[in-house]
C-alpha cells in the first residue's frame, strides 16, 4: 500500500495565472458541515436533545459514545433518514430542515451503513459502478438515443470505478458476488462504492464493527487514504475507541442523547464526564455485584 | 401406439417448441415486473387483454393500423405510470402478499375498464400473418408461429442487452437486488419502477396481438397468464432467458406429453401437464433454472 502514502503528501494547486504548479498551504478550514441545535424523538423519548456539531472540510469527525446513545440517529439525520423536531443540518452552506435523500447523492453526501446496503447479487465492479451512476443520474431518453454519449459514460465510470478498486485494493475480486466475499471485504466494497463518487463528505457508520485487528487497521488505512487523497471530509461512528482515538482529528461524544464533550482526542480522553459515561460512576450504596 | 416416427417426433417438438414462445411472451411480462420491484404481477394478463382489446377495437372503429399499434402503445405507456403512482408507490415496504392482491385486484379492475370501455363480444383479429403451414425438411410448420418466435427472439434480444450492458439496465438490477441499498445509494426507485411497468405493458400489447390473433380477442385472454406460471417456476420469476427457455421446455413438454403420454390416459393431458413440470421443479430447483440465487463461497 506504499503508493497510498506516496501519493497523498503534497497538496499542489495548479496556479492559473502562471499556469505553474506552486505549493500552498491548504486553505483555511470552514465548515462543511453543521448540525445546527437537532433534537430528534420518538414517541416522546428523546433521542438526541439539542445537539450541535460543526465539520470542518478535510477533517475527520467522529462520533462516538455508548449503546443507544444516539450517534446512528445523528447519522440518519445527516442522510435525511429521519427529519428532527427541531434544528437543522448545514451541508456546505445549504440549510435543510430535512435532508433530501434522493438527492444526498447530488450534494456529495455518502455513507456507508452498519449492517451494509451492499447489492449482494451484483458483482464487485458492478456494486462501485452503481455508486458512480447514481450521482450522474442521466435520463432514459440519453441513453437509449444518445448511443455515442452513453458509451463514453459507460467507459468513464468503469475507468472511476476501476481507480476506486485499485485504491482500495479490490483488484482480487472485482468480478465475485458482492454477498459471496468475506465480511471485512464486503464492508470494503461499500467504502468503494461510497468513495466511487468522490464524495466531499462521507459518513461511516461503525465501519470496523465486527472487523479483525487486521481488517480494522486496513480500513484505518483506507479511511485516512481516502481523506488525504481526496480531501473527503469524513464523519465517523465507531464503538473501537482505540482506532478512534488514533484516526480522528477531532471526537464528539454523546451519552442518553446529550454532547458531554467535543474536542481533540487527548481532550476528550482527560474528560471526566466522558470516563464516567464509559466506566460508569461509582455509587456508594450499591455495592459491586458479581455473577459468575 | 404406433410405431416411433422420428419425422413425427420432430414435428410435435417443433410445434411445441413454438407454442412455448407463445408463453413466453406472457412470462417476460412478468419477469420485468418482477426483477424491478419484487413483485408477481397477477395483472399482466388483464394487461394482455386490455390491449389487445384497445388495438382491435380502434381497428374496427376504422382507425389505421399503425394508428391503432401507436394508440394502444400509448394506452399501455398511461396506463403503467398510472399503475406505478397510484398502486405501487403507496405500498411500497409493505410485504410481498399485499402487493400480489393489490395486482389480483388491479386485474379485476384493468378487466372491467376493459369491457366497460370496449364491450364483452369477441372480435378476430388478423394481423397480416399468413398461417398457413409450410414444410421444411418433411415437417410442417406455422408460418405464424415462427414470426412469434422471431417477435420474442428480437424481444428477448433486446431485454437481455438492455439489462446487461447499459447503465440504466445496471440500476434496474440493482433495485431487484435491494431496495434499501437502491434507495440508500441515491437510485430513483419511482422511477425505475415506472419504467418496468410501462415495459411490461409494452410487452403485454405484443403478447396480445399475437395471442389475440390467435385466439380471438376476448375476455378469456386474460387467462393466459395461467400459462406462462409453469415457465416462470420452470425459467425462474427474475430472469427473462429463463422465461423464454422455460417457454420452449413447458411447450414441448406439452405436445410431446400429449402425443406419447396422453393415451394412456385417455388423452386431455395437455392442459394440466405444464403444472406437473413445475412442481417437479419446484421440488429439485426452487429457484427454478436461471433464477437468482446467492452462491455461498467455499
Amino acid at each position: 500500500m506504499s503508493n497510498l502514502t506516496a501519493k497523498s503528501t503534497p497538496v499542489s494547486i495548479v496556479d492559473r495565472s502562471t499556469n505553474k504548479e506552486v505549493n500552498r498551504p491548504i486553505p483555511v478550514p470552514s465548515p462543511t458541515l453543521r448540525l445546527e441545535s437537532i433534537t430528534l424523538s420518538f414517541g416522546g423519548v428523546k433521542a438526541v436533545a439539542d445537539f450541535e456539531l460543526t465539520v470542518d472540510t478535510g477533517e475527520i469527525r467522529a462520533i462516538i459514545g455508548p449503546n443507544g446513545a444516539g450517534k446512528s440517529s445523528l447519522l440518519n439525520v445527516i442522510s435525511g433518514f429521519y427529519r428532527p423536531q427541531r434544528g437543522h443540518v448545514w451541508i456546505d452552506g445549504r440549510k435543510f430542515a430535512q435532508v433530501p435523500t434522493q438527492q444526498l447523492a447530488r450534494l456529495g453526501v455518502a455513507r456507508t451503513f452498519q449492517n451494509l446496503a451492499l447489492f449482494k447479487g451484483l458483482s464487485v465492479l458492478e456494486n462501485v459502478v452503481i455508486g458512480w451512476a447514481a450521482v450522474r443520474h442521466a435520463n432514459f431518453v440519453e441513453q437509449i438515443v444518445g448511443l455515442g454519449r452513453a458509451r463514453r459514460e459507460r467507459e468513464d465510470a468503469l475507468a472511476r470505478a476501476g481507480e476506486i478498486i485499485d485504491f482500495l485494493d479490490l483488484n482480487a475480486v472485482p468480478d465475485r458476488l458482492a454477498g459471496a466475499l468475506p465480511y471485512g471485504l464486503q464492508k470494503r466494497v461499500e467504502l468503494a462504492r461510497a468513495l466511487v463518487a468522490r464524495p466531499k463528505i462521507l459518513l461511516l457508520d461503525e465501519p470496523m464493527a465486527g472487523m479483525t485487528v487486521t481488517e480494522k487497521q486496513e480500513m484505518t488505512r483506507f479511511v485516512r487514504a481516502a481523506r488525504d487523497e481526496f480531501g473527503t471530509t469524513v464523519i465517523l461512528i465507531e464503538h473501537d475507541i482505540g482506532i478512534v482515538m488514533g484516526l480522528s482529528d477531532r471526537v464528539a461524544v454523546l451519552d442518553h442523547g446529550r454532547k458531554i464533550a467535543d474536542g481533540s482526542p487527548a481532550e476528550v480522553q482527560a474528560n471526566q464526564a466522558v470516563i464516567d459515561a464509559y466506566l460508569g460512576v461509582a455509587h456508594d450504596d450499591a455495592p459491586e455485584e458479581v455473577y459468575a | 401406439m404406433p410405431d416411433f416416427d422420428p419425422l413425427f417426433f420432430a414435428e410435435v417438438l417443433v410445434g411445441g417448441l413454438l407454442a412455448g414462445v407463445m408463453y413466453s411472451l406472457v412470462a417476460i411480462g412478468f419477469v420485468l415486473i418482477y426483477k424491478t420491484s419484487r413483485v408477481l404481477n397477477f395483472a399482466q394478463g388483464s394487461m394482455v387483454l386490455l390491449a389487445a382489446l384497445t388495438f382491435v377495437s380502434l381497428l374496427e372503429r376504422g382507425v389505421p393500423f399503425w394508428a391503432s399499434l401507436l394508440l394502444a402503445l400509448a394506452a399501455m405507456v398511461l396506463l403503467g405510470l398510472a399503475i406505478e403512482r397510484t398502486v405501487l408507490r403507496p405500498l411500497v415496504n409493505k410485504p410481498p402478499i399485499t402487493l400480489f392482491m393489490a395486482t389480483l385486484g388491479l386485474s379485476y379492475v384493468i378487466e372491467g375498464v376493459a369491457q366497460l370501455v370496449w364491450g364483452t363480444q369477441v372480435h378476430g383479429l388478423d394481423l397480416g400473418i399468413d398461417d398457413k403451414p409450410f414444410e421444411v425438411g418433411g415437417i410442417l410448420i406455422s408460418k405464424f408461429d415462427l414470426v412469434a418466435a422471431g417477435i420474442a427472439a428480437a424481444m428477448v434480444a433486446l431485454l437481455t442487452g438492455f439489462f446487461r450492458y447499459t447503465r440504466i439496465g445496471l440500476a434496474f438490477r440493482a433495485a431487484a437486488d435491494d431496495q434499501f441499498a437502491a434507495f440508500a445509494v441515491g437510485l430513483r426507485l419511482t422511477r425505475i419502477w415506472a419504467t418496468a411497468w410501462v415495459a411490461a405493458g409494452v410487452v403485454a400489447l405484443v403478447a396480445g396481438l399475437l395471442w389475440g390473433a390467435r385466439l380471438g380477442v376476448q375476455f378469456s385472454l386474460s387467462f393466459v397468464v395461467l400459462k406462462a406460471l409453469p415457465v416462470l417456476v420452470l425459467g425462474g420469476f427474475d430472469s427473462i432467458i429463463g422465461a423464454i427457455v422455460g417457454g420452449l421446455i413447458i411447450g414441448a413438454g406439452e405436445k410431446l406429453s400429449e402425443v406419447y403420454i396422453g393415451p394412456f390416459f385417455g388423452g386431455g393431458i395437455e392442459s394440466w401437464f405444464a403444472y406437473v413440470i413445475a412442481l417437479v421443479f419446484l421440488l429439485v430447483r426452487p429457484a427454478g433454472l436461471f433464477g437468482q440465487q446467492l452462491v455461498e463461497s467455499a
